[in-house]
């Protein structure tokens, strides 16, 4: 159960150029809007042809522009959740579901693979419904119902919650953990929300203006992401452009300060990061502090969200966003300057390869 | 009252009705994947005979049809058969003149298509001719009839290009339409007014029935009855 994935496609003022491999579990494609995931898994599936490269699928050539080969996508085996889920608007839930089913299987074991997946899925009593007198919860149940009906090798996930309400989300996404569970191909999840990602992958690899990062376990990318796309998607905003100072120290040049981090520093270092949660307050300097000026607190629901300005200025990067109980923001007493303090372990030391 | 015109003019406009249906549909269907420039010349090729004078389609139709044109002359001399002044001459007209309705209202309808839904039939193993029959036409049904039934209509009120490849021969190529204006022209004007009204009735009734057909297909869909067996 592998997936092999070397593509290069130019759209002129676009270029795609991604490179991954994974063996089975699933597989995160993370990226901002418009960084090129789509279009991966559109030449995945086989609907756009790559310029260059292979796509190699259990050992099968599914693609490869130097043998010209170009499987079309009916004989992909490869099924593709599209954002919008793509039912066919004019069929009922069952007709949508038996459109997946291979023809030459008999109309009795088609009955009895459709009452199974009915049954799998929810969606037994809504087989005469259209698409339309579904919820989006339902829609994308039946989606998934008729693209395990065509029993495929690989499943390609394109932002599969972005067409849901936030309230249904969570329900749909246990569903759809379960799914994944009990699918034994290879998996791609594309999406630009990190804790989609935490919650059902087990790599990632990061996208950005077209080009794939080198694939890294997730924990990496939230623990030590290694670059400054990984550590923005990764959920990681406050980061600061810096330099190397010393063996185990670095200036950070938006914030104004030098900080001391754990070495080895990477000879083409180009920020540093943060994660907020890890910055300690604190209303005196001790080591290892970026004195700040608070410009202005904002009251949350149960938090008090702190914007801060550092010595680097008071605009873009130099600016940190603070969020703290209620509680702890009482008991710094409501200061006008503050010093963040940062362990030498927790400072990302981030390359940016664009 | 003679009825040959009202029996001439269905037939001609059911006929050409036929023929623009899947001219026009796989017309459309075939331009729309077409590269930018190459479609942009066909599309006005395909739709000037909606702006031409019907008189100008009779006259190119008269240049080629003609009994002593190219191709007029070698159906005539192979099969001996007129392709003008007798009463299919008239379907020729009527195809060409409303084949532009069928062809616009279709195109429309496959643009504003979700391309995804094709993909999704690709990827689950779908060939394309079944693409076509099972997602794209039912999806664009609304704009296919629309165009079929609009088309039907032009068909059975063209005169121009009719009256020129056809003619006039009562009982033999006359039309509703030639006939009105033949009646007219003699001085008849109770005649003419009786198939006036007969035209004006077809043709509401024809709209009539498309308005009901679309409500119809709106409430069934909102209902939904399919056997298993009809799926597959």
């Amino acid at each position: 159960m592998s997936l092999l994935v070397d593509l290069e496609k130019d759209f002129g003022s676009f270029s795609l150029k991604v490179s991954f491999e994974t063996e089975g579990g699933t597989l995160g494609l993370l990226g901002a809007s418009g960084c090129g995931k789509s279009m991966t898994l559109k030449c995945i599936a086989g609907i756009v042809t790559p310029d260059r490269g292979r796509i190699v699928l259990d050992g099968r050539t599914l693609f490869d522009h130097e043998k010209h080969i170009d499987l079309p996508p009916q004989q992909r085996g490869v099924g593709y959740l599209f954002q919008n889920y793509a039912l066919f608007p004019t069929m009922t839930v069952e007709q949508n579901i038996l459109s997946g089913m291979d023809r030459k299987l008999s109309k009795s074991v088609r009955r009895q693979r459709l009452e199974e997946l009915l049954a799998r899925f929810f969606l037994t009593g809504l087989e005469r419904r259209r698409p339309a007198q579904l919820s989006g919860g339902q829609q994308q149940r039946v989606a998934l119902a008729r693209i395990l009906a065509s029993q495929p090798k690989a499943l390609l996930l394109d932002e599969p919650f972005s067409a849901l309400d936030s309230y249904l989300k969570w329900q749909v996404e246990l569903e759809l953990m379960e799914v994944l569970d009990q699918f034994e191909g290879p998996t791609l999840f594309v999406t630009h929300n990190r804790d989609e990602v935490y919650h059902f992958c087990s790599h990632v690899c990061v996208l950005e203006g077209g080009r794939s990062q080198p694939m890294e376990p997730v924990e990496t990318l939230f623990r030590a992401p290694a670059t400054l796309s990984s550590c923005l998607l990764s959920g990681c905003k406050n980061v600061s452009r810096a330099r190397r100072a010393g063996d185990t120290s670095v200036e950070a040049l938006d914030w104004g300060v030098t900080l001391e981090c754990t070495g080895p520093i990477p000879a083409d270092l180009s920020h540093i990061g943060v994660r907020a949660h890890l910055f300690r307050p604190a209303p005196q300097a001790e080591e290892n502090a970026i004195p700040c000026r608070v410009l202005r607190v904002i009251d949350n629901v149960f938090t008090m969200v702190v914007m801060l300005a550092t010595p680097g200025g008071a605009t873009g990067f130099s600016r940190l966003r603070l969020e703290l109980e209620k509680e702890a923001w009482a008991a710094l007493g409501n200061p006008d300057t503050l010093f963040l303090h940062a362990q030498p372990q927790d400072i990302l030391l981030l390359r940016d390869p664009h | 009252m003679d009825w040959y015109p009202l029996y001439n003019s269905l037939r001609i406009a059911a006929i050409s009705t036929v023929l623009i249906f899947f001219l026009g549909l796989f017309a459309a269907y075939y331009v729309a994947k077409l590269p930018r420039l190459v479609k942009g010349v066909l599309d006005v090729v395909l739709t000037l005979p909606l702006v031409l004078p019907p008189t100008v389609v009779g006259y190119f139709l008269l240049r080629i049809l003609g009994p002593k044109r190219v191709v007029g002359l070698w159906f005539l001399n192979t099969f001996d058969i007129k392709l003008t002044m007798v009463w299919y001459s008239a379907v020729f007209a009527s195809a060409v003149v409303a084949f532009p309705l069928m062809y616009r209202t279709a195109r429309g309808a496959f643009e504003s298509f979700d391309p995804n839904l094709a993909y999704a039939a690709q990827t689950l193993g779908r060939s394309n001719t079944w693409i076509f029959w099972r997602v794209r036409l039912p999806a664009c049904k609304q704009g296919i009839i629309a165009g079929a039934v609009l088309s039907f209509a032009r068909a059975l009120g063209e005169y121009g290009a009719t009256s020129m490849i056809a003619g006039y021969t009562p009982g033999r190529t006359a039309t509703i339409s030639t006939t009105v204006y033949q009646l007219w022209r003699t001085g008849d004007d109770a005649a003419a007014y009786r198939w006036v009204l007969v035209n004006i009735a077809i043709s509401a009734a024809v709209l009539l029935t498309v308005n009901l057909l679309e409500r119809k297909d709106r409430t069934a869909r909102k209902q939904m009855a399919v056997p298993f067996e009809e799926v597959v």
